[in-house]
């Protein structure tokens, strides 16, 4: 034990450490990630987007997209969604009060807000990497017709943080994990059935269409879908952008604060 | 782990005149209305074991925190390493290592990898953490587990394990909070034989404990905390002197109501605490008090003698039990 | 099978305090038959069924959601609450202490399962009738028929769990759940597949359970549906029977 090694003891930022760590449990659950992150939402694009797909170009279509190419960048924000939801719920509860690896890392140099930060990216990182793989295979399957496509890794990246981050205030408020199925039943599905995924929006009845514009999904699967098909445009695109990074950091701060809250008493 | 910086293990005697590592002055900790610690005044030396011996809820946990730097302080003052843990909570804890009251082991990791990730907390380099997994792993004898994953690892294993992590960072002070709660007598030895290692190697353990044994196995100075407040302070034998006698003469009574017993066996020793199931004088021989209470025409179940611990000393405190 | 009747009991009580995943497990089915048959449904149009029939795309749906509703309800209780009260909670350890025997908790666990997938399934039918999706008389044997349905994912499942090591390996529960539901026969119609994959959907137990809740809903019934039926019972014996087999290896060891 060299008294020395404190002069080199700054590195990496506390966060990065952090993240680490989510790296090295990354490396341990690899395979439940290939199934969650990729397998299932490729099913649900070939599935979907050719099965179905055949009835739907059969009939008026829409506006002449193919229907898989429709659903191709739903199925990958709404992967985002799954991803930022979950991995911020079970884990960050069990974090507090099972493994407690939280309390483990706060009696370290490590702080609160390097502890939110750093499990934030760790599951962003993890949903950019399933994401790209889908990416690759939608676009070997020409479900994206655009080199533009590979812009809707940014709808990713804003979706997974803001879901992820009021999740995180969730489950740092949570004492059990009952409130996790409400989550999931009441809000996760419902957001994948209706912001955008399978259908667009115009389909619901006129008086409901206001709620899905305010859902981050909504915004998510627009912008995807903009880069995917090659129709970005600046205004309305910008906008999506805008809204998503307001869930971002208003989560982020939420997300701190309960922890903290819940942490540091 | 070498650091010539040895305690000369001298019951009762301040180690005055060396650099106080820890100093609370009237420290408070208060959750809404409850008062957890009420204004205590602690300092702590380098290079001693230092103990807070009490019953649960004493608030002893509470103090650990605060000095973990996990916890804001309520009330007072309270600096660690010369550093106000208010201001400077990360540096203060880059030094510390804590071993908490329940262990906060990543069951998804191995026990190398448990070491290796804690090491990376602290911003120890990559090769470094590896070799220090390596050291610790051997200093608790966790060798032959270290590609196991935790979870299937007894009590006692995890607690080594525990330490080990703590020790990562080469701490200049160890915190363990209850550290061998909940372990069978033999893993208690165990853990205690590797905490005397530490602290001939030169580093200051602060502990928490409601075992009286533990407290005199390990510490130098202890202070008895009850209700929040500090009851005594002293080292183990100093205590044991100053509030209790050299022998304990135990009676027990197949009896519902002891006190009859109590009143004619008064006067024979310093004093008599009347519990449940027995009773306790304090005298300085016991044989003679057996005697003596033989001449009254008591007649026990059973009695015994024995020397003084310190659960005597909480009890003549607290006029209660450390552990019921 | 009276002492099957307190193992149901015992998760009765039990549920009385998870009312809210009970309710919200119902809505599941209802959120997909809103999504993807009326909002998506709109673009589709008609389906013409192989019997010539001709109906809307809610209608073509329904049925297929209400088997999948039946498939859920069974699969949840008999792979993570099972897994639970196998591994965590020693539930059945302690069952097993008293006269009861693996026969009556995996009998017991089974009969609860359907009673809760029974109740998923008619508060399923009952808005499909009121949303103008039920063609047929024939619809009031969707529910004994879900209860077969119930009847083989229990068994699976509980058979599938009892080789379950930790909560890792429910993703291969998972990634079997997933094209089941998506692949046979729920969304479109198995003519939408390449002739030469067809006998894969067949393999699927969900299929016959699709076909014949279709059948049932729509009127569409004629002898073949007993031969589905046949599929599903031989399936859930064996499936029942392996259970049986290893639920008494794990804890009569």
């Amino acid at each position: 034990m060299d008294p020395t090694l404190v002069a080199v003891r700054e590195r990496p930022r506390p966060p990065l450490r952090v993240l680490e760590y989510f790296l090295v449990l990354l490396r341990r659950t690899f395979r439940g990630t290939i199934f969650t992150g990729f397998l299932s939402p490729l099913l649900y694009l070939v599935a979907l987007g050719y099965g179905l797909g055949s009835l739907v170009d059969r009939g008026q279509g829409l506006d002449g997209v193919p229907y898989v190419q429709f659903i191709a960048p739903g199925i990958l924000v709404a992967t985002a969604m799954q991803i930022g939801v979950f991995d911020a719920s079970y884990p960050v509860l069990g974090a507090i009060r099972w493994d407690r690896q939280y309390h483990a890392m706060l009696a370290t140099p490590v702080g609160v807000r390097d502890v939110v930060t750093g499990h934030i990216a760790g599951i962003t990182l993890r949903s950019l990497l399933s994401a790209v793989v889908f990416l690759v295979v939608a676009y070997a399957l020409r479900a994206v017709p655009s080199w533009t496509g590979v812009l809707s890794l940014v709808a990713v990246l804003l979706v997974t943080v803001a879901y992820a981050t009021p999740m995180f205030a969730i489950a740092a408020r949570a004492q059990t994990d009952v409130s996790f199925t409400l989550v999931f039943r009441l809000g996760v599905i419902p957001m994948f059935l209706f912001s955008g995924t399978f259908f667009p929006v115009s389909q619901l009845p006129t008086a409901i269409q206001p709620i899905a514009y305010v859902i981050p999904l909504w915004h998510g699967s627009s912008l995807a879908r903009d880069a995917t098909l090659g129709t970005l445009s600046w205004g309305m695109d910008l906008l999506h952008v805008g809204y998503l990074l307001l869930w971002c950091v208003l989560g982020g701060w939420l997300a701190t604060r309960t922890l903290r809250r819940r942490m540091v008493v | 782990m070498s650091n010539p910086a040895s305690t000369t293990h001298t019951p009762g005697v301040l180690p005055t005149g060396t650099e106080v590592l820890i100093e609370a002055v009237g420290l408070r900790k208060t959750f809404g209305d409850f008062v957890a610690v009420d204004g205590i005044d602690v300092q702590v030396h380098r290079g001693e074991a230092f103990g807070f011996l009490g019953p649960n809820g004493a608030g002893k946990s509470s103090t650990m925190r605060m000095i973990g730097c996990v916890s804001p302080v309520s009330g007072g003052s309270l600096r660690i390493l010369g550093m106000d843990p208010a201001l400077d909570g990360a540096r203060i804890r880059a030094r510390l290592g804590v071993v908490p009251q329940q262990d906060s082991l990543d069951g998804e990791l191995t026990v190398r990898d448990n070491l290796y990730v804690y090491g990376r907390y602290f911003g120890i380099p990559r090769a470094e953490c590896r070799r220090m997994a390596t050291e610790l792993l051997e200093f608790a004898n966790l060798t032959d587990r270290a590609d196991s994953l935790v979870d299937p690892l007894s009590g006692g294993m995890k607690r080594r394990l525990t330490i080990a992590r703590a020790l990562i960072n080469s701490p200049e002070i160890l915190l363990l909070d209850e550290p061998t709660t909940g372990l069978d007598p033999q893993a208690r030895h165990v853990l205690w034989d590797r905490l005397f290692r530490l602290k001939r190697s030169g580093v200051t353990l602060v502990l928490t404990t409601h075992y009286m044994d533990e407290a005199e196995q390990l510490c130098d100075r202890l202070v008895v905390m009850d209700k929040g407040r500090i009851a005594a302070e002293g080292s183990p034998r100093s205590l044991i002197e100053q509030w209790s006698t050299r022998e304990v003469l135990e009676l027990r009574f197949d009896e519902d109501d002891l006190s009859p017993h109590a009143r004619r066996v008064e006067g024979i020793g310093e004093r008599v605490e009347v519990l449940p199931d027995r009773l306790l004088l304090y005298v300085d021989d016991g044989e003679a008090a057996g005697r003596a209470v033989h001449e009254r025409g008591v007649r026990p179940l059973s009695s015994l003698v024995r020397r003084s611990t310190l659960e005597d000393v909480f009890l003549r405190l607290t006029g209660r039990s450390l552990v019921d | 099978m009276s002492l099957a009747a307190v193992v149901v009991e015992r998760n009765v009580v039990t549920y009385r305090r998870q009312w809210i995943a009970f309710l919200t497990g119902f809505l599941e089915p209802v959120f997909y038959l809103f999504s993807l048959g009326l909002g998506l449904g709109a673009l589709i149009g008609d389906i013409t069924l192989p019997g010539g029939q001709v109906v809307s795309y809610p209608q073509y749906v329904a049925p297929a959601m209400l088997a999948m509703a039946a498939m859920n309800g069974a699969v949840f209780d008999a792979t993570y609450n099972m897994f639970f009260k196998l591994k965590h909670a020693h539930t059945f350890d302690a069952m097993l202490a008293t006269p009861i025997g693996p026969r009556d908790i995996a009998l017991g666990e089974m009969a609860w399962s359907l009673v809760r997938s029974g109740i998923y399934v008619t508060g399923f039918l009952l808005i499909s009738l009121a949303m103008g999706l039920v063609r047929s008389w024939w619809a009031l044997l969707a529910v004994p028929a879900a209860t077969l349905i119930g009847f083989v994912f229990s068994g699976l499942g509980m058979a599938a769990t009892s080789w379950v090591r930790n909560y890792v390996d429910f993703d291969y529960i998972q990634m079997a759940l997933v094209p089941l539901t998506l692949l046979s026969a729920t969304f479109f119609p198995i003519e939408a597949y390449p002739a030469q994959v067809r006998w894969l959907v067949e393999l699927s137990p969900l299929y016959h359970g699709v076909v014949i809740e279709r059948g049932l809903m729509l009127g569409d019934v004629g002898p073949g549906l007993l031969v589905h039926a046949a599929v599903l019972v031989v399936v859930g014996s064996i499936a029942l029977w392996v259970a049986r087999r290893r639920l008494a290896h794990l804890l009569l060891k």
